[in-house]
């Protein structure tokens, strides 16, 4: 008997403060106004998605001690911003990216309970950790954070977290009206904890939510991220999109778990991805070159120059040749608020293979940078790209992917009207929703009563 | 701004789980096992949204209610817990159209970074009809909660400022109020430029850090969210004293007093004024509300009947910080009219029972004002601050640079 086919999970990501969002397009829209926010829920609603997706920043990038100004610059309130959402959907799953390191344990659980309670059992927390002093100067405590201790940091704060949700148990209301006995226990959401990072007691004030604890999500790629991931997370957001590094995260993350006692259906791997649809796949190509110079401007490109070399070019020409200066090695960086600059950890002999690269090709820098930059993910026809998604799910490179489009609000839409009818065709993906909470959608099991959806019960016995 | 005596007043609602009385919740109309979900607070909101009010407000706390001033009870027969008033503020939001939201935020463990962004966003779900209600924690059980500092358990009294045992709280939230303030202001309206030609998306000159440093924080900015629809939403205080009156007068565009009649009125509204002129800002508009619990019916007897069901309910006679109303709309517009007098430029009723009140609110007291001309008969303005005859402020770095 041949295996079943997995069903894919599909989640939208609001464009935004990165480099891929093109901005400068006739089409995009505002990144701040509601409606934006509205149009891309609903779009990611009407093709049954499993969640829309938020990033966080807590301080605005700068690059040479000034304001990054070539991206989209600006964002909404993370809680505030789902809240609202919660009203304009039904069903759609809400994920928040979360800072575990400028927020407090009681109030961070008391707005994911909230959340929970108030869109029906959609809220989910993508709990990342940074502990640099650039951001703690928007805080009360400033960098006080060691780097060696975030994730220290991170997994106690998740864990009170934790013993706040876990401090109702769901039926301590009773509010009988003719007895006058509003709770069942005096001591609904006592709490006590200590430990390194936390010492906190008393009386949790929300009641459990529908989904009991909100589905958490962790992003980090280092060793420290993958075991925190697999002792706590109920999905990863990773950043292996391509087949072989898919299947390599994939089988390692997942061999992780069962040291923590859990199976490998209770964590899913989803990637992020960016897509170029066009009617042909040559026409995708094309079209996906022309995005990619939208993306990387001349004025971008030196900027991303500068990430490597780290120092100022901007007497460099775009379309010039690269600089034969030597990057700066030091531990200040000229990049601040951004993960990005991590990824390049030996920029010297970044710097000799690229001027190599771009002397073979005759690339001026701008070439350079849109040609070994990412380009996107998936490119082509709807049906290429409906065919590419499903193979890379079924050979266990991932349990589907978070969108990322390159237009705000409406770069989802022909993903929705053209490659989600596709999926469903093959019978790999939900034609529609078969619960009510995100915990449903993602075949997670209840954590009161370990009860899955179908989905997941499959997910299980497959 | 004093009010002439026939302007408009102006009216909230103030919103706590089923309403202020601790027995409210054992009426039929109290829904009281709905309070944790969208679709209650969308209802209520919705209804005070029909009465044409200018906002509803929505209670918070950092614990669980309590009977207790400065303690957590250990009652089984009051509602115990809530969800977050700004997330309630934001559901609601896309829902309605007109009336403004103002959450409760507590200054005193948050992070003024994130509440500054969290209303700018309630702002621009709203399409400018945010605000928030600061107040401080004096519990010691709360101060437990985040584990950051101790807070000493004290009975308040009204001595001389300089000894009052929250001044320090009351300054640390006039600094918070100053930075959530500034971080609304941190981005020039027009700093997104989006010009293709440089490949700039903003105008980084209209970008600013607020460099705030105060005794309790520092916080650098600019915020991460661009400048909120109002420029400035409204910033609101109950004050009962006159520390606290001095954070109205310092920080706030909307004071919520708590006189009994119009002479203790006029005199809350004079020491506020004063206190105005001290802080340097007697031209700004300030509103002083006046708060009152209020019993609605169609006769003061069966109000009055109603409060006496309910104490008994609730096993003590209820004690408020503000007048209790039991009587007829007729009679709560003439005490309105009578206590505006005084100085008040609206009222903020906390309905004793939501699911009763609330609707005699809107379809008994507003008729009955809007027949003596006393209040609007449409909404005529897009945002809160308009509702309130604000104007949206020029931005204080813009000015600064011009």
């Amino acid at each position: 008997m041949s295996k079943p086919l997995k069903q894919i999970h599909l989640a939208a990501h609001f464009p935004g403060v990165n480099n891929t969002t093109v901005w400068s397009d006739p089409a995009a829209g505002s990144h701040i106004e509601f409606s934006s926010f509205a149009h891309f829920a609903r779009t990611a609603e009407r093709a049954k998605f499993d969640f829309l997706f938020l990033a966080e920043g807590l301080r605005l990038r700068e690059q040479g001690g000034k304001i990054y100004d070539l991206d989209v610059v600006g964002r909404p309130d993370t809680f505030t911003v789902l809240a609202a959402l919660a009203a304009v959907t039904d069903r759609l799953g809400l994920t928040g990216t979360i800072n575990s390191t400028f927020n407090e344990p009681y109030e961070v659980a008391r707005q994911f309970a909230s959340l929970d309670h108030l869109s029906g059992g959609r809220a989910a927390w993508n709990v990342v950790t940074s502990w640099d002093a650039f951001t703690g100067e928007n805080f009360r405590r400033g960098g006080f954070l060691p780097q060696e201790e975030r994730y220290s940091r991170a997994k106690e704060f998740l864990a009170t977290a934790h013993e706040l949700f876990d401090s109702w148990h769901g039926d301590e209301i009773l509010a009988d009206q003719a007895t006058g006995t509003f709770l069942r226990d005096a001591r609904a959401g006592a709490f006590t904890h200590q430990g390194q990072h936390f010492d906190i007691e008393g009386r949790f004030n929300v009641p459990r939510s529908p989904q009991g604890r909100p589905v958490i999500f962790q992003a980090g790629d280092s060793d420290e991220g993958r075991e925190f991931a697999a002792a706590d997370a109920d999905a990863i957001f990773s950043r292996y999109a391509t087949l072989k590094e898919g299947q390599a995260f994939y089988t390692d993350v997942k061999s992780r778990l069962a040291k923590y006692g859990r199976r490998p259906e209770d964590l899913l791997i989803l990637p992020a991805a960016t897509f170029v649809l066009g009617d042909t796949d040559e026409e995708a190509a094309e079209l996906a070159h022309e995005v990619r110079r939208q993306q990387v401007s001349g004025a971008t490109a030196i900027k991303h120059l500068e990430f490597v070399w780290n120092r100022d070019l901007s007497a460099y020409d775009p379309e010039g040749p690269l600089p034969d200066v030597d990057p700066v090695v030091a531990e200040e960086h000229i990049s601040r608020g951004r993960a990005q600059v991590r990824m390049y950890r030996d920029p010297v002999a970044i710097a000799r293979e690229w001027r190599e690269l771009a002397e073979a090709n005759k690339w001026s820098i701008r070439d350079l940078v849109i040609n070994t930059g990412n380009r996107q993910t998936f490119i082509g026809s709807p049906a290429t790209v409906a065919r590419i998604i499903n193979e890379f799910v079924q050979a266990d490179a991932s349990d589907g992917f978070i969108l990322v489009p390159h237009i705000t609000p409406g770069g989802l839409d022909p993903f929705a009207d053209r490659v989600v009818p596709l999926l469903q065709e093959q019978g790999v993906f939900r034609a529609d929703y078969e619960g009510t909470t995100l915990r449903d959608h993602l075949g997670l099991a209840h954590p009161d009563t370990g009860r899955r959806t179908a989905a997941g019960a499959e997910r299980a016995a497959s | 701004m004093s009010p002439s005596p026939s302007a408009h007043l102006h009216l909230a609602v103030a919103l706590d789980g089923t309403g202020w009385h601790p027995a409210s919740w054992r009426e039929p109309v109290a829904r009281p096992r709905d309070l944790f979900t969208a679709g209650y607070w969308a209802d209520q909101i919705t209804e005070a949204e029909r009465g044409l009010l200018d906002f509803v407000t929505i209670e918070d706390g950092l614990g669980p209610q309590s009977s207790r001033r400065h303690e957590p009870d250990e009652r089984t027969d009051q509602v115990r817990g809530r969800l977050d008033a700004v997330l309630i503020a934001s559901r609601v939001a896309p829902l309605t159209r007109h009336i403004g939201l103002v959450p409760t935020v507590v200054a005193t463990h948050t992070e003024p970074f994130h509440i500054s962004k969290a209303i700018a966003t309630l702002d621009y779900v709203s399409t400018g009809r945010a605000g928030l209600r600061v107040r401080i924690s004096a519990r010691p059980d709360e101060a437990a909660h985040f584990g950051r500092r101790t807070i000493r358990r004290t009975d308040a009294h009204d001595g001389p400022g300089a000894h009052h045992p929250f001044t320090e709280l009351f300054d640390e939230a006039a600094d918070y109020v100053e930075v959530v303030r500034r971080l609304w202001d941190s981005w020039e309206d027009d700093a997104e430029i989006r010009d293709a030609a440089t490949g700039r998306f903003i105008d980084r000159d209209k970008l600013h850090y607020i460099d705030f440093e105060g005794r309790f924080f520092s916080v650098k900015g600019p915020s991460i969210t661009p400048r909120p629809p109002q420029g400035q939403p409204l910033v609101t205080a109950l004050a009962h004293q006159t520390v606290p009156y001095r954070l109205v007068a310092r920080q706030a565009d909307i004071g919520y007093v708590t006189p009994h009649d119009a002479d203790q009125a006029r005199a809350i509204v004079t020491e506020i004024r004063a206190e105005q002129q001290a802080a340097g800002r007697a031209g700004e508009p300030l509103h002083v509300f006046g708060d009152l619990v209020v019993l609605l019916d169609d006769s003061e007897a069966a109000a009055r009947a109603r409060l006496d069901r309910l104490d008994t309910l609730a096993g003590e006679p209820y004690r408020s910080d503000t007048r209790v109303f039991t009587g007829t709309a007729s009679q709560l517009a003439d005490l309105l009219e009578e206590l505006a007098t005084g100085g008040l430029t609206g009222f903020r009723l906390r309905p004793a029972v939501t699911g009763h009140d609330l609707p005699r609110i809107t379809g008994d007291l507003v008729p009955e004002l809007q027949r003596r001309r006393r209040f609007r008969t449409a909404y005529d303005a897009t945002t809160l601050r308009g509702l309130l005859g604000l104007a949206r402020p020029a931005n204080r770095y813009a000015t600064a640079a011009a």
